[in-house]
């Protein structure tokens, strides 16, 4: 605080440097459990699907299996990361009850929301660059649009760090924060375009495919990397930026209401 | 100055428990003041309301002249809490649940850090302050929740029972710590089970019961308005026949104790004199019960449809 004791912006922008270090301190003071299971999957993903089963495939949109499958893979660990740490990180505040040491203090409310979502988007990232890391041991990784490549990474796992906090507001119990990874990320991943092209599918599942958000993130994702894609780079850019704009106001509006979190 | 202002203050919870009935509550610049009451009367909640823990239904709250509604970050800047509940990482260390503390009220890490020494200092955790905190024992645990909320060297400081549970050495130096910062000029609001505790440290007391401020007044003047003590008496030798103790009400409990009742009127010195005449001897004497205590419990008696 100033010599006042006025609370400036200053003093805002301290105490989100506070807040998004010590989350990005927690992903790595636990990187047991944060770091190291999703590179241990995604190296047998990348064994099973890509290595074994991956070369009686053939090519997929002009590329071996491996290489098609690998930023898919890419932004699968991405997304479950971030949904997973912010989920996780915010309904441990909130049940060890530590969220009120945010909630007694002048920080914003916006900030306290950007302050986890950095945390998340941090981990997201690391666990993205570590995976890469483990592909490039299994196939070559072109980089043919990098701006495409990052800023879809980085606005995919804002998307699902938003997500984790609004779902961590509203969870009362620890089931609560499996359910939505379980039951809908997963399925939505899974039928996303991850592990192959919607071109291969009948005319009506390419269709039922569209209403998949993540199938526009992983593609546009893809694109950097490889340079092709089942969808249109600039609409995945606007479903992406639209989720991120009406989570962002969910989440900041549940958080000036108090919803979860005061009684 | 005003260090809080409540007027009207009401909570009611899911629509039908009305937790806070419409309180006013002034707490002047300095004071070391006792917010008490029985287990849900509405401590809490006040508290809670004026920390922003909870959502009022009505009312208005002032903190230093800052309403807590539309001058929130001023407002909290200007107060420290000690809730009631443990309610820190306990798989942090010490000294950075104290440094992140500060952080979020704007203090920069190279200030924190020395303020963190001076309060893990003065609390006699600074030996502890690399141990993460499951590890502490319940009053030190207390004593950082204390350390914690002074990181922002606020101008009131609200304890919500910060004596619960811990052993009397530790509740006097915690007495004697909350003294030496009140002198320092912060204004302390305090809740707490132990009346003595209130007796001793308040310069005023306000009593809530059921959702109401029942009394706000001076602990002097609250205590004068105390109508009779009850005393006991402890004999040197057995009693033979009960003592004549004309004016006082006097009950015999066993053979060698005496509980009489001494009502403003009257003084000790008449008991003394009468007990004397009959040969009778007073090993010790002591007040039944704590003062505040007796009245408390008669400003908060239940009746029995209650």
């Amino acid at each position: 605080m100033s010599s006042e004791g006025i609370y400036t912006w200053r003093d805002s922008l301290v105490g989100f440097q506070t807040l998004a270090t010590k989350e990005v301190q927690r992903v790595l003071r636990i990187w047991v459990q944060t770091i190291v299971p999703p590179a241990i999957q995604m190296t047998l993903y990348f064994i099973i699907f890509g290595s074994l089963i991956g070369k009686r495939v053939g090519q997929m949109g002009g590329y071996s299996y491996m290489e098609y499958l690998a930023p898919g893979l890419i932004m699968m660990s991405v997304v479950m990361n971030s949904y997973t740490n912010s989920v996780s990180s915010f309904f441990g505040a909130k049940f060890g009850r530590h969220i009120e040491e945010l909630l007694v203090s002048p920080l914003p409310n916006v900030l306290i929301l950007l302050g986890y979502v950095a945390g998340s988007v941090c981990r997201g990232l690391l666990v993205g660059v570590l995976v890469a890391a483990i592909a490039t041991v299994f196939t070559h990784l072109p980089l043919t649009h990098p701006f495409i490549m990052v800023t879809v990474v980085l606005l995919t796992s804002t998307v699902f760090a938003l997500g984790g906090i609004i779902n961590a507001i509203f969870a009362q119990k620890f089931d609560d924060v499996t359910i939505i990874p379980t039951f809908v990320l997963t399925p939505l991943i899974y039928l996303g375009g991850v592990f192959y092209s919607i071109k291969l599918l009948s005319p009506t599942w390419q269709m039922a495919s569209k209403v998949d958000p993540i199938l526009y993130m992983v593609n546009a994702f893809r694109y950097g990397f490889l340079g092709v894609s089942d969808i249109s780079i600039g609409i995945a850019y606007g479903i992406i930026c639209t989720f991120i704009v009406v989570l962002f106001g969910v989440a900041l509006y549940l958080l000036n209401k108090g919803v979860g979190l005061r009684s | 100055m005003k260090a809080l202002s409540i007027r009207n203050l009401t909570k009611t919870y899911h629509g039908t428990v009305h937790a806070l009935k419409g309180i006013d509550l002034d707490v002047e610049e300095g004071e070391f003041f006792a917010l008490l009451g029985p287990n849900g009367a509405g401590k809490t909640t006040a508290i809670g309301v004026i920390a922003s823990l909870v959502n009022k239904t009505a009312g208005h709250v002032e903190v230093f002249g800052h309403d807590i509604d539309h001058e929130f970050p001023l407002a909290k800047s200007c107060l420290g809490l000690v809730p009631q509940e443990i309610n820190f990482n306990q798989f942090e260390k010490i000294e950075d649940i104290c440094i992140n503390q500060a952080g979020f009220y704007g203090i920069p890490r190279r200030v924190a850090k020395q303020r963190a020494e001076k309060y893990l200092k003065q609390l006699s955790l600074w030996d502890k302050r690399r141990e993460i905190s499951r590890n502490l024992s319940g009053g030190m645990k207390r004593r950082l929740m204390i350390a914690r909320a002074l990181m922002h060297e606020p101008r009131l400081l609200i304890l919500d029972e910060p004596t619960a549970g811990v052993d009397i050495e530790i509740r006097r130096s915690m007495w004697t710590f909350l003294r030496q910062i009140n002198a320092e000029g912060v204004t302390i609001i305090l809740t707490t089970h132990y009346l003595e505790e209130a007796e001793t440290l308040c310069r005023r007391i306000a009593i809530i019961d059921h959702g109401k401020i029942v009394e706000d007044s001076s602990t002097k003047a609250l205590l004068a308005k105390l109508k009779s003590e009850t005393f006991v008496f402890n004999l040197r030798e057995p009693l033979a026949a009960p003592p004549r103790l004309n004016g006082y009400a006097a009950t015999q409990v066993d053979d060698t104790t005496l509980e009489i009742e001494i009502s403003k009127d009257q003084d000790v010195n008449g008991i003394f004199a009468m007990l004397s005449e009959q040969g009778i001897r007073v090993l010790s004497m002591r007040n039944k019960a704590n003062r505040l205590e007796e009245l408390f419990i008669r400003m908060t008696e239940r009746k029995p449809n209650e």
